[in-house]
């Protein structure tokens, strides 16, 4: 039984946490790599898109808490989503007719862009801890676990207990959905095949009667519904601090870019690629080791990092993937 | 300026992590259109009548140029290379800001449209290069094309594939991967799908073999005696002369010569310098 065991121990502390986390991930990626396909720049302000739209779904999450509505065994937060993701499009919007289309109006150097969203960042920054503080939240309420340790314990007999969280579950069946209705609307509506003919060729995209404007604003309409949701379910799993989104940052740029910048499919697999390995290499794999190996007692915890160099991880992964695949693992642009 | 060049602004790191190198835009998308006037008296079917104008803030290209189209004939424009002929195209559809001179179409003065509004009234183009949405579908560029047809396109696109089966065979490989001639094939079609009542082809047997030039032609000619209107630029003069009904040559921005293709055929001057005696 040792080898199921071992199994439990690496479904239970890496397969599923790092599942949880890519779905997030890829979700955050997925609307940096729209906007980078699209407007031509990578939004650093994404992080903080992510935050405010959280931030906005909490306030309506305790509105809805404090009058007495909730979803059961479900987080009351999905109910105020909707409400989260159009508070955070009519912000994107308005950040976009007042600093960016500025810009794309004058033909600006896209770098120019990226320099702009550093200081929409900042921003976006203030204007969350302003709305919220920047305190730690929990947001999270309903059932805690669709499994529990104990429970799977007496079911199956096992030494080694097995948990699955509500809010991980739901983060990876809101992801298949969300991603699934991404790649529906790019693929099969009139509109979302305009957005991809922008993003091929601006001019002819004018010629063919697409109104350029129409679909610069539907982009960061959709990229606000990625970054809140992906937000709302980073923040269910973890817990919500202003802070820890302006640092998710980089390890979904680096989900982007492994996967190949403009590029949807890529995305999805970046934000998998880069949670595993950071899941991977920072969990202490001693336990797992004991129940393959039963005779082995090796010195240390066998870890390979720490948990505080998690970020270091997607540093490294984004190097090397530079180095030996500058276009990242789906075709994008070449970097 | 390359186009890295212009990403970047010409300075610090050239990381396309950080900015798409695709090229933006030439045009400016969030022109609002301006009113649309009357048009004179005895107008052909399309004219840009007396255009000068220029790119953004630098020199003027076009000198009191004159293009006009009448309905159901081909009209050419030949002339050297940087004569202004795809500038005087893009004049005509609003792709730059004219600072004398009007455009008319069917009766109506459409000088203060935007493209956009101008693909609705009617007119169609082709432009000279990047004139598919490479990474799409042959089909969804068709798509693409009627994007402001409201009513069902499937009879345009058997028309389509009709003139052009080859795009049929095609159609679901993405654009990027078809030949020279292939190309120029969708993009005439791409331009066909909005039932436009004027084409305008920009130079639209750039670098493919003669073969497929010939058939090119005859498709154009083909399109042309169902009725509908077409403006060419072509750098095969000999060719494009033979098939038009008026011609226009273009030099340094300003018109040298006009007259229906046999006339400037047998023009003596014209002969020496741009047909090659
Ligand atoms: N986008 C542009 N910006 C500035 N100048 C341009 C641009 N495109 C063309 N020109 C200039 O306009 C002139 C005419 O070019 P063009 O109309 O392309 O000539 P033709 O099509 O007859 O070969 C050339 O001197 C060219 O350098
Ligand atoms: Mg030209």
């Amino acid at each position: 039984m040792d080898i199921l065991n071992a199994l439990v121990a690496f479904l239970n502390f890496v397969f599923i946490p790092a599942a949880a986390y890519g779905a997030q991930l890829a979700l955050g990626a997925l609307g940096v790599t729209l906007i980078y396909g699209i407007l031509r720049f990578s939004n650093f302000a994404h992080g903080d898109t992510m935050a405010f739209g959280t931030a906005v779904t909490i306030l309506v999450t305790w509105a809805l808490q404090a009058a007495g509505i909730s979803l059961g065994p479900l987080p009351t937060a999905l109910l105020a989503l909707p409400l989260g993701i159009a508070g955070t499009a009519a912000l994107v919007l308005l950040t976009d007719r007042a600093v960016y289309r500025f810009y794309r109006v004058q033909k600006a150097a896209p770098i120019i862009l990226v320099m702009a969203s550093v200081g929409v960042m900042f921003l976006m920054n203030g204007l969350t801890r302003l709305l919220i503080g920047v305190d730690e939240q929990r947001f999270a309420d309903g059932a805690r676990f669709v499994i529990n340790v104990r429970d799977f314990r007496e079911m199956t007999g096992l030494q080694e207990g097995l948990a699955l969280k509500t809010t991980q579950a739901l983060t990876v069946i809101v992801a298949v959905i969300v991603v699934w209705a991404l790649f529906w609307f790019l693929n099969r509506t009139k509109s979302g095949k305009a957005m991809r003919a922008y993003s091929d060729n601006e001019d002819l995209a004018l010629l063919s009667g697409i109104d350029p404007e129409k679909v610069v604003r539907l982009t960061w309409i959709i990229a606000a519904g990625l970054a809140t949701i992906a937000g709302v379910l980073y923040g269910l799993d973890k817990a919500f601090k202003p802070f820890n989104y302006f640092q998710i940052l980089l390890p979904i740029f680096a989900a982007a870019i492994v996967g190949g910048l403009g590029n949807p499919l890529g995305a999805i697999a970046g934000g998998f690629v880069v949670a595993f390995s950071e899941v991977a290499i920072t969990y202490p794999w001693l336990k797992v080791a004991g129940y393959l190996f039963p005779g082995w007692e090796p010195g240390g915890l066998l870890q390979l990092l720490g948990t505080e160099y998690k970020f270091a991880v997607s540093f490294v992964i984004l190097i090397v993937v530079l180095l030996f695949k500058p276009t990242g693992l789906f075709r994008g642009k070449s970097v | 300026m390359s186009d890295a060049e212009k990403a970047f602004g010409k300075r610090g790191n050239r990381d396309a992590s950080v900015v798409n190198p695709r090229p933006a835009g030439t045009v400016d998308g969030s022109r609002r259109s301006g009113p649309v006037g009357p048009g004179r008296e005895g107008d052909p079917f399309l004219i840009g009548e007396g255009m000068s104008g220029g790119y953004g803030r630098g020199p003027d290209i076009l000198h009191d140029c004159t293009i006009a189209v009448e309905k159901g004939q081909i009209a050419v424009i030949v002339g050297p290379n940087g004569a202004g002929k795809s500038t005087a195209m893009k004049a005509i559809f609003g792709m730059l800001d004219l600072r004398k001179g009007s455009v008319r179409l069917d009766g109506r003065d459409i000088t203060a449209l935007n493209p956009q509004d101008r693909v609705k009234a009617g007119m169609g183009f082709v432009p000279q290069v990047n004139n598919i949405f490479p990474s799409m579908s042959c089909e969804e560029n068709l798509e693409m094309g009627a994007f402001i047809r409201k009513d069902d396109i499937a009879d345009t696109m058997a028309q389509v594939y009709d003139l052009f089966p080859i795009l049929k065979e095609k159609r679901r490989q993405a654009a990027g991967e078809l030949s020279g001639g292939q190309r120029q094939q969708l993009a005439v079609g791409r331009a066909l799908m909005t039932r436009p009542s004027l084409l305008m082809l920009d130079e639209p047997t750039a670098g493919v073999s003669p073969i497929v030039m010939d058939e090119l032609f005859d498709r154009i000619i083909a399109i042309a005696r169902g009725g509908l209107p077409i403006l060419m630029v072509e750098q095969n003069a000999k060719q494009a002369m033979a098939i038009a009904d008026k011609a226009y040559v273009l030099v340094q921005g300003a018109n040298a010569h006009t007259g229906s293709g046999k006339e400037l055929m047998n023009n003596d001057e014209v002969r020496r310098t741009f047909l090659g005696g």
